[in-house]
């Protein structure tokens, strides 16, 4: 496959009085021609720093970027016309209807104006088109976004949390959207937090934290590569679980107790639990890997699942990973 | 040519665009009817009754001066003669040009004499609308984040904004040459109706044509400045907040001048420079000093700010604002 868009050692750092903060850290990506690619992060890991960087927005301290094969920013200009975006919340001047605010970018991009009505059809703003963007609500503003983007029929889509503000039935036109694109051989980068609907949608994702690149790959490889490490254990009926949990708990087991059944958190060896639990002659029924979602992967690596009791900061990140029990 | 288009377009099509126009033609409409109803055309019997009117006036003052002149002789070697000048030296000698029949005469427009103050009007009028529209401009792009979506299209800052800029600068000198054309059109109207086109020589349009020129730079700087401070301020309101800061400087400026002893402390004040540039020169006194002659009493030093000098800094100020705001278009990142 050709990679459309590929990063490598993308550093960017802010000074301030405060000191020094490293929005990007070395951040490397690859898109390959033709995916659907979500490319997920905390707030404040570098998304939106590393989009606005490769569009020209941005000035990065070092690294490199290439778009469809050629060098950015140096060669921007000419790639330009067809890479599509959208970044962050949807900005439009006010006073001016969807209608004009598109033909205006038709005009300073080159664009045939006639495709103005076009994506305002696919986006479902063709009625409303004549209205002042500034009585939109931020779903439509968002569709007006994702038509703007539109407008020069790009080959490389990229599109900053274009579900920010849409209805559900919004969301799933976006997602049969996304799917039609990409069928009829757009590549497009999506950033988003619904990670839900990236599993969906995206054939690999990438994701940062801290401004680096955690992990990346197809959404089965990741998957596969970051198993949930949790089994769930079911005993025989009338066996005391709390005891058989608290046999565990002692080796190290990370136990959570459900109503017929208990969870063990951090079993990198399944082998081990009904070895222990054997040996006190209590014998397991059931015991099933749980399979990790993109979700448990997300918190997992980003070390941002919420801890109880605890309020985190933006840029506070939990040392991922805490190793396993039962090795 | 398709961003030039494009933000022509923008241009033309923005709601503070027309209302800052439709107040400009308001204004000049207000000043073109005020000068029309308050003038008229004199005719020569006004102007024989004007020149009798100014001719007795005169001798009046003649005779009056004349009784004052035997009054102070009378009062020679008495004590009265403290309440004359010794020697009745200095009394005052009414002249035939102390009343001139003119201001005896209903106001009449006389174009040579009164059209060049017109230009000024049109001209401060016309810089103050150019400030406004080109700081909202660009201000209303930056602030919208319509500039960001333009360079997403566009990735070329400084032809991006150099674009927008030479633009409304072409749209400004349009407006202003066509604006400039008609004023001149009405203006000799209502002095052929309501006045006089006397002395309206050739020479005298040449230089009403190089104040119009000057004037014409005046809007063109103005409209850059405003450009380039909202645009240095990513927002229209910095450009208005920066010319709120420099009156305040000015003011400042002219406080400190004055308290350090400096001679001529009107020099610094902006708004002279204008005239300067405008009416070809402006003088300014130094009240403190005096050469004192009989005839005419204190003479005091004068400093004469030319047009050359006013235009010159003036330019490098505008150039100074609009080459830094090109210069952190180009450098800084756009958040």
């Amino acid at each position: 496959m050709t990679a459309v868009l590929e990063i490598s050692g993308l550093r960017k750092t802010y000074r301030s009085r405060k000191g020094v903060r490293n929005a990007l850290d070395g951040f490397d990506m690859v898109v390959e021609a033709g995916q659907v690619h979500g490319f997920l992060g905390p707030n404040g890991s570098g998304k939106t720093t590393t989009l606005r960087t490769l569009l020209g927005l941005i000035k990065p301290n070092e690294g490199r970027m290439a778009v469809l094969g050629k060098e950015v920013p140096k060669h921007l200009p000419e790639v330009a016309r067809e890479v599509g975006a959208i970044v962050e919340s949807p900005q439009f001047f006010g006073n001016f209807s969807a209608e004009a605010t598109l033909s205006l970018l038709a005009d300073a991009g080159g664009v045939n104006r006639n495709r103005v009505v076009m994506v305002l059809d696919l986006v479902g703003l063709r009625d409303r088109a004549k209205e002042r963007v500034k009585t939109y609500s931020l779903g439509m503003k968002q569709r007006l976004a994702v038509a703007s983007a539109l407008l020069k029929e790009p080959k490389l889509l990229i599109l900053d949390e274009p579900a920010n503000g849409l209805d559900p039935g919004g969301i799933r036109e976006m997602r049969t959207l996304m799917r039609d694109l990409s069928a009829a051989g757009m590549t497009v980068l999506l950033s988003s937090h619904i990670l839900g609907e990236i599993q969906m949608i995206c054939d690999s994702v990438t994701i940062i934290s801290a401004g680096r690149r955690v992990t990346s790959g197809s959404v089965s490889e990741v998957l596969a590569r970051h198993k949930s490490g949790a089994v769930k254990v079911r005993l025989e009926a009338g066996v005391d679980m709390l005891g058989a949990a608290q046999v565990l708990r002692t080796a190290g087991a990370h136990v959570t107790l459900e109503t017929d059944h208990f969870v063990v958190g951090n079993a990198t060896n399944p082998a081990q639990i009904t070895k222990l639990l054997a040996e006190r002659q209590i014998y397991v029924t059931e015991l099933t890997p749980i399979a990790a979602d993109l979700e448990d992967v997300f918190l997992e690596l980003t070390g941002t699942a919420p801890v109880e009791g605890q309020n985190r900061q933006v840029d506070q990140v939990a040392t991922a990973g805490n190793g396993g029990w039962g090795q | 040519m398709s961003l030039a288009r494009a933000e022509t377009r923008r241009l033309y099509k923005r709601r503070f665009t027309k209302l800052v126009l439709l107040g400009v033609l308001l204004v000049l409409g207000a000043t073109v009817a005020g000068t029309w109803f308050s003038n008229e055309k004199v005719t020569p019997a006004q102007v024989a009754d004007a020149k009798a009117q100014a001719d007795r006036d005169y001798q009046t003052s003649l005779q009056s001066a004349q009784q004052d002149q035997q009054k102070c002789q009378a009062a020679q070697g008495t004590a009265d003669a403290a309440n004359w000048p010794p020697g009745c030296e200095g009394l005052y000698t009414p002249q035939p040009e102390d009343f001139n029949y003119v201001w005896y005469m209903p106001a009449s427009f006389e174009f040579v004499e009164e059209f060049p103050d017109m230009i000024s009007v049109l001209a401060v009028v016309l810089a103050a609308a150019a400030f406004l529209i080109g700081a909202s401009f660009v201000g209303a792009e930056w602030n919208s984040g319509g500039m960001m979506n333009l360079l997403l299209w566009r990735p070329q800052r400084l032809r991006v904004l150099g674009t927008k800029m030479f633009v409304f600068l072409g749209w400004l000198i349009s407006w202003t040459v066509v604006l400039t054309a008609v004023w001149a059109g009405v203006f000799r109207v209502i002095a052929e109706t309501r006045g006089s086109t006397e002395k309206l020589t050739s020479g005298a349009w040449q230089s009403i044509g190089l104040m119009g020129l000057r004037g014409l730079g005046m809007v063109v700087a103005a409209g850059a400045l405003g450009f380039a401070m909202a645009s240095l301020g990513r927002h229209t309101g910095m450009a208005l907040g920066a010319l709120i800061g420099l009156g305040a400087l000015q003011i400042g400026v002219y406080v400190m001048a004055q308290l350090a002893g400096l001679k001529y402390p009107e020099a610094y004040l902006a708004p002279l420079w204008g005239f300067a540039w405008l009416y070809k020169e402006f003088v300014v006194q130094d009240y403190n000093s005096c050469d004192f002659s009989t005839s005419s009493g204190c003479e005091y030093a004068t400093f004469t700010l030319t047009w050359q000098v006013a235009g010159i800094g003036m330019a490098i100020f505008a150039l100074l604002v609009v080459g830094t705001s090109m210069w952190t278009m180009r450098r800084r990142d756009i958040t």
